[in-house]
């Protein structure tokens, strides 16, 4: 099949679109990962969340509301987990720590089913980014140039506050050393508090962003989780520049895979996976050089 | 005083129990977690509501043991086994997945005990691996689509992208329609299979589909994939020039209204619509209505149209599982979906399709039925059954 060349930008943004929705996800694993060794293998279920939240908030107050809301309320519901769960679980050791967030994932589960039921659910586009726009020659529905920019946007000011801020360098430094740190005077629990309850809050807002596009079903955080993890373990734990490269990793060769090679679509990415853990282990961008 | 009481209360029972109705057991083996739960439900009630508006018309009462596939055909076959061994039971009703049917069929064949199918449509469940005791009443993947190829030719649709998900029932799907469209004089001009519930963004196929020069789009998906992919259709605008088509799980009543505005205009096939014209599926959507608050599905027809053909085979007198087995195979009545009768060659239904539209109506989205094409009996597909005996 010939293609011309508007064929192939639409799939690059289609490519880009998925790698920021992906990134706002791995972004929060990551950094949780990197500044306090903890797997939070339940990051997905906060995503489905996120997308439970967006879709009721969005009934009584339109889109907007959700949009905002549903980031507060999943990281609410990242402080209960905090202060229940995780911080005991601090010094349990890796094994324990992924039985129990893996348990959490089939306990958030249930609850959504239990609250939200088992039929799928879905919100309406909000009509200011309803319809398509010509975007370099090719016509490309406006909600998804909102989740590019948005992923670029947040990309931007999480690149600008870990490079440029106090707290940025702070963070850093857990990420490298979190006991020198504390001996320098930083509060790494506080530290790891925050960075948390950030991480929940980007993952309420990927599910908020994906319910109009995707249908909000119970499962929708398992489905995400795979992906989320391959993006980090490509990217390499705990650093932002590692997120973006494996969003945009993953992004690519899905979407450019479904073209080229349909019957290895589902396969590229996880030989790529393998082949990163081969070579570089550490993935490509990881936090401590 | 009180002992003599005691004692004619104790005689009395002990003599009313051989005048007691006879009693069936009944199996439900439907998954209640995983991601058919909704299924489940919905099958569940429409089980249900079969047993209580056409119970009265039996001698014998049904007394069900209700097992949890998880959709997971190991377990379920555990739980089939429980059902079977354990609980004695005299006849099994379920099944979502095809999955979940293959691994139980060699268990429910061996054991004798008849089974239902209320869903899984795996066209080799009534084909090679076919079964005296498996009655489906449900539907197979072929029979849905075969006649949409035909229909969709004869409309004057020529050049036709196929896509769904890649597995068994996708395959199979989209393999019937293509069958009987390039037969009519058809040309499918690509087809593509996307990985099967990992796919949530559709939109490179979408691409690949608007690029394609194809008249119409054709696609079978279900559940959350057809609410994704429906909408995602919509965002990109490709309904104006590209209509879309596909088996009517695609815009099934159960979800139809989480696909919202982009679903008006999909045309698609299916065994049931619940705006088909007939005084039984009026009463069956009344009836359907009042328990649950909005209209039924496919789902909830097929769980109805079981308890519905146990109810017919009990009437013949049939009481066990051999003789259940037998009776099962020849029941036929009209149902909200119209005629149904199970072919003798391989155990599946036999039913009418229809073709709807999916359109605005009030509060939400209808269903315009559009054509009804006639009832087939599916091939045989290399099922070798004994024929029935009497």
């Amino acid at each position: 099949m010939a293609h011309d060349l508007g064929f192939w930008t639409l799939q690059a943004l289609n490519a880009l679109q998925l790698s920021m929705l992906l990134f706002l996800l791995s972004i929060g694993l990551t950094v949780i990962f990197g500044l306090m060794h903890f797997v939070n293998l339940a990051h997905g279920s906060l995503y489905a969340l996120g997308a439970y939240f967006a879709a009721s908030l969005a009934a009584v107050g339109g889109y907007w509301m959700g949009f905002f809301l549903a980031p507060v309320a999943v990281a609410g519901v990242g402080i209960l987990l905090y202060s229940g769960l995780i911080k005991r679980m601090r010094k349990s050791g890796p094994m324990a720590q992924v039985l129990v967030t893996f348990g959490l994932i089939f306990v958030l589960l249930d609850l959504t089913r239990i609250f939200w039921g088992d039929l799928a659910l879905a919100i309406d586009v909000p009509t200011l980014l309803g319809g398509r726009l010509t975007f370099l020659g090719v016509e490309y529905p406006t909600y998804r140039l909102f989740i590019i920019v948005l992923g670029l946007a947040i990309f931007g000011a999480l690149a600008f506050v870990l490079s440029r801020t106090q707290i940025g360098a702070m963070i850093r430094a857990g990420v490298d050393n979190d006991a020198m740190a504390a001996c320098l005077g930083i509060n790494v629990e506080r530290l790891f508090f925050i960075v948390f309850c950030v991480g929940c809050a980007l993952a309420g807002l990927a599910g908020a962003v994906a319910a109009p596009l995707l249908s909000v079903t119970p499962d929708m955080g398992l489905q995400i989780l795979i992906p989320t993890l391959i993006v980090i373990v490509i990217g390499g734990l705990g650093s932002l520049k590692g997120a973006i490269a494996g969003s945009l990793i993953y992004g690519f060769v899905q979407t450019f895979g479904a073209v080229l090679a349909p019957q290895l679509a589902s396969v590229l990415i996880y030989a790529l996976l393998a082949a990163v853990l081969v070579i570089k282990p550490e993935g490509l961008f990881p936090a401590k050089g | 005083m009180k002992r003599a009481i005691l004692a004619a209360l104790g005689l009395a029972t002990s003599f009313a129990m051989p005048a007691a109705a006879e009693d069936i057991k009944v199996g439900l083996l439907l998954p209640f977690s995983g991601v058919y739960a909704s299924l489940g439900n919905e099958i569940e009630t429409g089980f249900n509501l079969g047993l209580q508006q056409f119970g009265s018309e039996t001698g014998v009462t049904f007394e069900i043991a209700r097992e949890d596939t998880e959709v997971k055909p190991p377990v379920a076959l555990g739980k089939a086994k429980k059902l079977i061994l354990q609980d004695q039971v005299d006849v099994m009703v379920g099944i979502v997945s095809s999955g979940v049917l293959g691994a139980v069929r060699d268990m429910v064949h061996g054991a004798g005990v008849p089974l239902i199918v209320a869903n899984a449509g795996n066209d080799e469940a009534t084909g090679a691996s076919c079964s005296p005791f498996i009655t489906r009443m449900s539907f197979s993947n072929g029979q849905i689509n075969r006649p949409m190829g035909t229909w969709m030719a004869e409309q004057g649709v020529r050049r036709v992208f196929t896509l769904a998900p890649d597995y068994a029932a996708g395959r199979q799907m989209i393999d019937a329609f293509t069958e009987t469209f390039t037969a009519a004089g058809g040309e499918i001009v690509g087809q593509e299979f996307t990985p099967f519930q990992k796919t949530q963004d559709f939109g490179p196929y979408l691409a690949q589909a608007k690029a394609s020069g194809a008249d119409a789009v054709y696609v079978f998906y279900a559940g959350g994939e057809a609410i994704s992919f429906v909408k995602q259709y919509d965002s990109f605008g490709l309904n104006a020039d590209l209509p879309l088509y596909g088996s009517g799980f695609l815009t099934s009543p159960l979800y139809v209204n989480a696909q919202g505005e982009a679903a008006e205009g999909v045309i698609t096939a299916l065994h049931y619509a619940p705006t088909i014209d007939s005084e039984a599926n009026a009463a069956f959507v009344a009836a359907f209505t009042e328990e649950t608050g909005r209209a039924p599905s496919e789902f909830a027809v097929q769980g109805y149209d079981a308890a519905r053909a146990l109810i017919e085979a009990t009437k013949t007198g049939a009481n066990d599982r051999a003789s259940l087995a037998t009776a099962l195979r020849q029941v036929s009545f009209e149902g909200p979906r119209g005629q149904l009768s199970i072919d003798p060659a391989t155990n599946n239904i036999i039913q009418p399709v229809y073709v709807y539209e999916t359109v605005a109506g009030e509060g939400g989205l209808t269903q315009k039925v559009l054509a009804q094409l006639p009832a087939e009996a599916d091939p045989t597909n290399g099922c070798e059954m004994a024929p029935l005996s009497n």
